[in-house]
Order: C-alpha cells, then structure tokens, then sequence
C-alpha cells in the first residue's frame, strides 16, 4: 500500500496542469465555471485540443489510437480537468461505442467508425431507452427487419442526450421477436441523416433541451453496420453500460463543485459572520467532503483493479451509486448556500438568460443544476437497477 | 380537541380545490410560466372573486378569516395546483401590513382584487436575518436595496423597509415614483421578482416597525408551509398513481418491495407534514408562537426535500421532464425552504427558542 503518486505520475500530473494552463481556452473555461451553456462548437474544440495532443480516448488501447493511460492517470485527469474548468469528454462515442466495436465490432467496423470518433467526424448518440422500456431495457420494442443487405428499422427512442448535435446513434433493437426477451436484441448503427429518422427535443424540468426522442420510420440501415452477431445485442450493449457506469463516479466533477460550494459559503454571510464559519453549514459540508474523500480511495481502488481494459461490474455499480448521491448532495449544498438568491430562474440552457439574474456571489445557476443532477440517480440505470444488481451478484448468485 | 375544519373552512377548501382542479390545469399553468408576466390577472380576479383573498383578513379588517387556519386553507389548496399568483406577498403581507394601520380603503381594494402589492424588505447579504437592512431614511426620503421582492413589477404599491435612525421602519413607496428601479426576472419555480434600487425615493411613513413585520412574517411562515404540504399532497399522490400504472419487468413498479417501502416512508412523513402545519396554524396566537414556526419550518424543509426527490427518483425520466405535472411541483417545494428562513435557519432559531 502506498498512497502517494509515484514520480512518474506526479511528472504527469505537472504535464497535465501546464497543458491545461496553455491549451484550455478560456472563454470555454468561463462558460464551464458559471454554469453556461456549451455549445457544439465548444465541445468539439476542446476535443480537438485533447485529440491533438493524443489525450481524447484516454481508456483506448494505444493500438486503436488511445492514450491508454493507468487508473491513476485518468484519476488525475479527471481532478485536474475538472478543477480547470475543462468540459467533460462526450462520452457517447469515446467512452461507450468505442470500447464495444474495440471489442465485438469487426476489423472493418474499427478501421472505419474509430478514427471517425477520434477526430470529430462523427458525434455518436445512444438509443438505448424507449418510452415504455426504461429500467426494463431488455423489454424494448423498436424493430428492426433484415431485408436484402439492410434492415429496415421502425420504432421509437427516448433520453438520447445531446442527440440534437449527432449525426450518429447507436440503437439497440429486437431482431428476433419470438426469442426470450435479452436474446433477440441486435445492436445496430444508424445515420441520423437517413430517411424516416426523426429527433425532438424533450425540455427538461430546468428547461435545458439536452436530451431527445428520437422516432425510426421505416429507417433503411446498411446489414454492415450491424455490431458482432445478430440477437447477441444485449452482451454487448451490458458490456457498454458497465463502462459507462464506471466513468460515473465523477469524482474530479464533484471535488470542483464542493470547492465552488465552500468558496459561495465564505463570500456569503449570515447574522455578520462567513456562512462557511456556521455551524450548521459547516457541518453539511464536511459531511460530503468526508464521504468524498473514501469515496476517491474507493474509485482508485476499484479502477485498478480492473486490469487491462477490463470494466469491473459489481463495483461498477457501487461506484455510480454512491458517486451520485454525493454529487446531488453537493448540489443541495450549492442551492442552501445562496440563500433567497436560489429562486430566481437562471439555467445554463438559456444562453444570455443569465446576464439578467442577480447573482451577487458568482454562484451561476445553482437551484436548476440541482434539479438536472437529480438525472444522475436516474439515467445509466437507475441507482435502483444499481442496487439489484449488487444484491443479485452478492446475494442471488450472479448475474 | 377538534381536528375538524369549521363550516365554513370546509366550504372555503372544497370551493377552491374544485375551481384550481377544473381551471388551473398543468397547460394553462404552464402558459402562465410562459407569459411575460409570470401570472394570469384573469385568475387573480376570479381568486378575489370566490373569496379567497378575504379569507386571509379578519371581520375588523373587512375579511371573513384572517386565522391561522384560514391562511392554512388557502395556502394548502394553492399548493397544490402549484398555483403561482402573488397570494402570499401581495395580499397576505402587503394586504396584513396595510390592514395593521388600518389602511381600510386599500385593504378593500387588495380583497377585491384590483391592487398589487410587494413586500421590499430583504436585501443583498442579508441572508434570512430580518434585522439585515441597510436601506436608509432621510426625513421619509428612502436610499437602499431590496433583493428577491416578489411581484415587485405588477405591485402598484411596495411596502419598504429603511433605517431611520437605528430604528427599522416601514414606508409605502409607489412603484412607479421617481428614484424606484426594478428590475425583474423569472423565478425557478414560476412567478416574478425584482431587483429594487431605491434611490432618494420618496415613501410614506406607515408607523410599523420589525415588530410587525415580523407579525406578518409569522402569518407567512404557516403560509408558506401549508402551500408545500398542498405542493408534497400532489407529488405523493402523482408517485402513488404512477407506482400503480407504470409497469416494467411485466408488473406495476409499486409491487417491488424497495419501492414500496419508500412511498410508505414518504407517506409517514406526509402525516409529519400534515402536523406541523397544523401545530403552526393553531398556535399563530400562542406566546410561544415562534417556537412552534421554526419547528414546522425546520420540518417542512427536511420532508420536503425527501418527498420532492424520492417523487422524482421513483417516477425516473418522465419525472425530469418540464411539461410533466410533478416537475413544478417539485420546484415549488424545494424553493419554498428559501422562503422566510430555510431548514438550517429554524433549526438554529429553534435551538436559541428553546434554550431561552
């Protein structure tokens, strides 16, 4: 055992921090800061940036052009991007199709969809969900019907974030609608562009548009684009969600968030003294911080362990929950710290919305940040999906 | 002892649940958090109209109410249609700081429905504390600023609070007289409020001090809490019917024990809840009145938080989404613990309360 960073990773770690001194921009920076909106255009830069330097696909194999870097480096990063200001890495293409088509797509799949990942050329949104297959994925029912060399797909998706930016979606649909529910799925690759696709903004309840329904009319998709075997779907799509799970922690997201908490809190007062130096606050913010600090021990751990590309499950799961909740528990802190300056509407899917709402302690849009992170217990399997699992693989012999 | 409600509260709760059920449906609410103006004039009058505003004003006063269980009626029916008309701060605190110097012709016209008013008395920095103001008097001449004053661009008229002296004093100040700025914006949870500058404004003395500001804040501490038991008796009652008809896994999700427990814990709580504003309404004359609104506030802060989340987390998306009912009504009740004091705020001036 041994909790320091070896030099090695402390020689990356002073990398990482001069890299994000030199090469983040700072009007994005700001944006990501006060809680603005980042646009397209703004992600795909700082993605260029990373991609530039050969740092966008951090989990990737250097073989298919990724950093590959340890545990511990992409713990670094995550804390040091996070404290920077950088924007989270989109992870529809980078963290979820691509380690799938690494591992069950074919040679012709990788040569193609990867590099277009890599630079930019395709932004991937994920058809998972559908309005009545939620929490109950496998019961999903858009169909998609082999006819010549493609299928022709009908259907409908929901909760496809940032799908109003993609041109791509990976979309799990039933192949075989007479096999047992997890064996007739197939994964497929649609163009967003093809004819009877179509995508609507759903508004959610901080009145951000960031996530779409997305409606498959008689859609007509290459057989090519067919990941691995048909109706084997759900080992990979089970596969991904372990990875996307993983990256759910947000350890680095949320120690920068407590540090905006706990600077609001010195700036504000109550009865003439710092709100940091109440008690009552004081106590909230260490409670969360405590946790926080097992828990960035716990997502070392965990993430190690997971050798070589290999995406742990049942911690997987640990992790999203407990991550979670002590994120949406900063959140609260953010809301109670501002006081009465909570109520007025400011959202960072409002672009300029925000130039007319008081913000006297440089909180940005606390109360609707709070509100959108109640997602973070809902999507990726809901932390109730997350705690059947733990029971059934501790409990109920293995899932 | 009686838990019952008298006759005519009884009316009062049945008249005006029925008229937000039929009138104030999630569109036409939800158009209203669309307009310009952040509320229906239309509704206004017609709340004025079934007696509504009344209720929240004794005989003497020209009501037929004014009780802590009056205000308890209105304010839990109001909450739960997540209704967002200024009921709370132009009438119940503008309309009971007028009615307290006997300002009858105003009184009248706030039960009729045809004045506005808004009550300008926190400010920047000043957190919750009610003895925070810095504005200042000069003669009945007001300099200062007032932060988050709800309804502040339709009030006709705003209820100031300035120091004159080291005394804290209250003046009405016309919204539109020379040397008032408002500047308004959107609230999260629907309605309006401003920004107030006031800068040599001039402002008539109305002979009320912190004390009865603070009366009157008391009056808006059961309200506020009875319109988040109403905003919590819609959320639970939203969760139980979707626990009931959304199926996954080939069953309603309700029958799955985990969640189960949960609604029964949410429910328990909404007993709690129910309580609390009841032992604030029924004790608004008692001499420990302000013990007994720290301990329903600090309450209805922790209930509220676990009933809006567990509301949100056991409907999953749909319940993310703005045009779904539940969505404002979440809203409404977790803004409501920034109102008059949150959850940590009463806890501490129930500790001092206590130890008093």
């Amino acid at each position: 055992m041994d909790l320091s960073y070896t030099p090695e990773e402390l020689a990356f770690q002073d990398e990482l921090r001069a890299f994000l001194r030199d090469e983040l921009p700072a009007e994005i920076s700001e944006k990501v800061r006060q809680g603005r909106e980042l646009d397209k255009a703004d992600m795909e830069r700082w993605h260029a940036i990373l991609n530039a330097r050969g740092w966008l696909a951090q989990n990737w194999p250097k073989a298919f052009g990724g950093a590959e870097w340890s545990a511990v480096q992409r713990h670094i990063y995550d804390v040091e991007a996070a404290a920077a200001g950088a924007p989270r890495i989109v992870p529809f293409g980078l963290s979820m199709l691509g380690p799938v088509l690494q591992k069950f797509g074919s040679k012709a799949q990788q040569d193609h969809w990867l590099p277009r990942i890599l630079d930019g050329s395709d932004w991937w949104c994920q058809g998972y969900s559908e309005p009545g297959a939620g929490s109950d994925l496998a019961s999903l029912k858009t169909r998609a019907v082999r006819d010549g060399d493609h299928y022709v797909v009908n259907g409908q998706k929901t909760w496809t974030t940032l799908g109003q930016h993609a041109n791509m979606i990976f979309c799990l649909v039933r192949t075989n609608p007479d096999a047992k529910q997890q064996e007739g799925i197939s994964f497929l690759l649609i163009d967003m562009n093809s004819p009877g696709v179509e995508a609507r903004p759903i508004i959610l309840l901080d009145g951000s548009p960031e996530v779409n329904e997305v409606w498959f009319t008689d859609v007509r998709v290459p057989a090519e684009n067919l990941v691995g075997e048909e109706n084997k779907g759900w080992t990979y799509a089970k596969y991904l969600l372990t990875h996307e799970r993983t990256g759910l922690g947000g350890i680095g997201a949320s120690q920068a968030a407590l540090a905006a908490v706990k600077r609001v809190a010195r700036a504000e007062t109550h009865n003439g003294k710092p709100l940091m130096q109440n008690p009552h606050f004081a106590a909230r913010v260490a409670q969360v911080e405590i946790d926080m600090r097992a828990m960035a021990t716990s997502n070392l751990r965990i993430v190690s362990q997971a050798a070589a590309g290999g995406a742990p499950g049942l911690e997987a799961s640990m992790l999203k929950v407990k991550g979670s909740v002590i994120r949406q528990e900063i959140n609260d802190l953010a809301r109670r710290a501002v006081g009465p300056y909570a109520m007025p509407f400011a959202s960072e899917a409002v672009e300029g919305a925000n130039d007319l709402i008081p913000d006297p302690l440089g909180a940005g849009p606390v109360a609707a940040q709070y509100f959108n992170n109640r997602k973070l217990s809902i999507f990726g399997g809901s932390n109730e999906i997350q705690r059947g699992i733990i029971a059934k693989v501790t409990m109920g012999g293995g899932a | 002892m009686n838990f019952d409600l008298t006759e005519e509260r009884q009316m009062l709760q049945d008249t005006l649940r029925r008229y937000l059920r039929d009138k104030y449906t999630t569109s036409v609410r939800n158009d209203i958090l669309n307009s310009d103006e952040g509320m229906s004039t239309e509704i206004w009058a017609e709340l004025a109209e079934l007696g509504v505003l009344g209720a929240l004003f004794t005989e003497d006063q020209g009501g037929f109410g004014g009780a802590g269980f009056d205000i308890a009626v209105v304010f839990e029916e109001l909450g739960r249609a997540g209704v967002v008309e200024p009921v709370l701060d132009s009438a119940l605190m503008g309309g009971r700081l007028l009615a307290a110097v006997g300002k009858t012709d105003m009184v009248e016209e706030v039960i009729a429905g045809t004045l506005q008013l808004a009550v300008a008395h926190s400010e920047p920095g000043g957190r919750y504390d009610l003895d925070h103001v810095l504005t200042r008097a000069e003669g009945d001449v007001l300099t200062g600023r007032k932060a988050v004053v709800m309804n502040a661009e339709s009030a006709d008229h705003m209820i100031v609070s300035a120091r004159d002296g080291e005394t804290i004093a209250l003046y009405l100040v016309a919204r539109d007289a020379p040397g008032v700025d408002v500047q308004g914006y959107p609230l999260l949870a629907g309605g309006r409020a401003a920004e107030v500058t006031l800068d040599k404004a001039p402002g008539i003395p109305l002979g009320l001090g912190l004390e009865d500001y603070e009366r009157v804040n008391a009056l808006a501490l059961v309200a506020i809490s009875a319109e988040a038991l109403g905003a919590m008796e819609s959320a639970t009652a939203l969760t139980k019917d979707y626990l009931m008809t959304r199926k996954q896994f080939g069953r309603p999700i309700g029958t799955f024990q985990a969640l189960a427990h949960r609604m029964s814990d949410v429910l328990i709580e909404m007993e709690q809840v129910r309580s609390a504003v009841i032992n604030a309404a029924g004790n608004l004359e008692a001499s420990d009145c302000d013990l007994h609104l720290s301990a329903t506030k600090n309450l209805i802060g922790r209930a509220g938080r676990l009933v809006a989340e567990e509301a949100i987390q056991m409907h999953g998306g749909i319940a993310m989404t703005q045009e779904y009912e539940l969505a404002h009504i979440a809203k409404r009740i977790i803004m409501a613990d920034h109102r008059f004091g949150d959850t940590d705020y009463h806890l501490e001036r129930f500790i001092a309360l206590s130890a008093a």
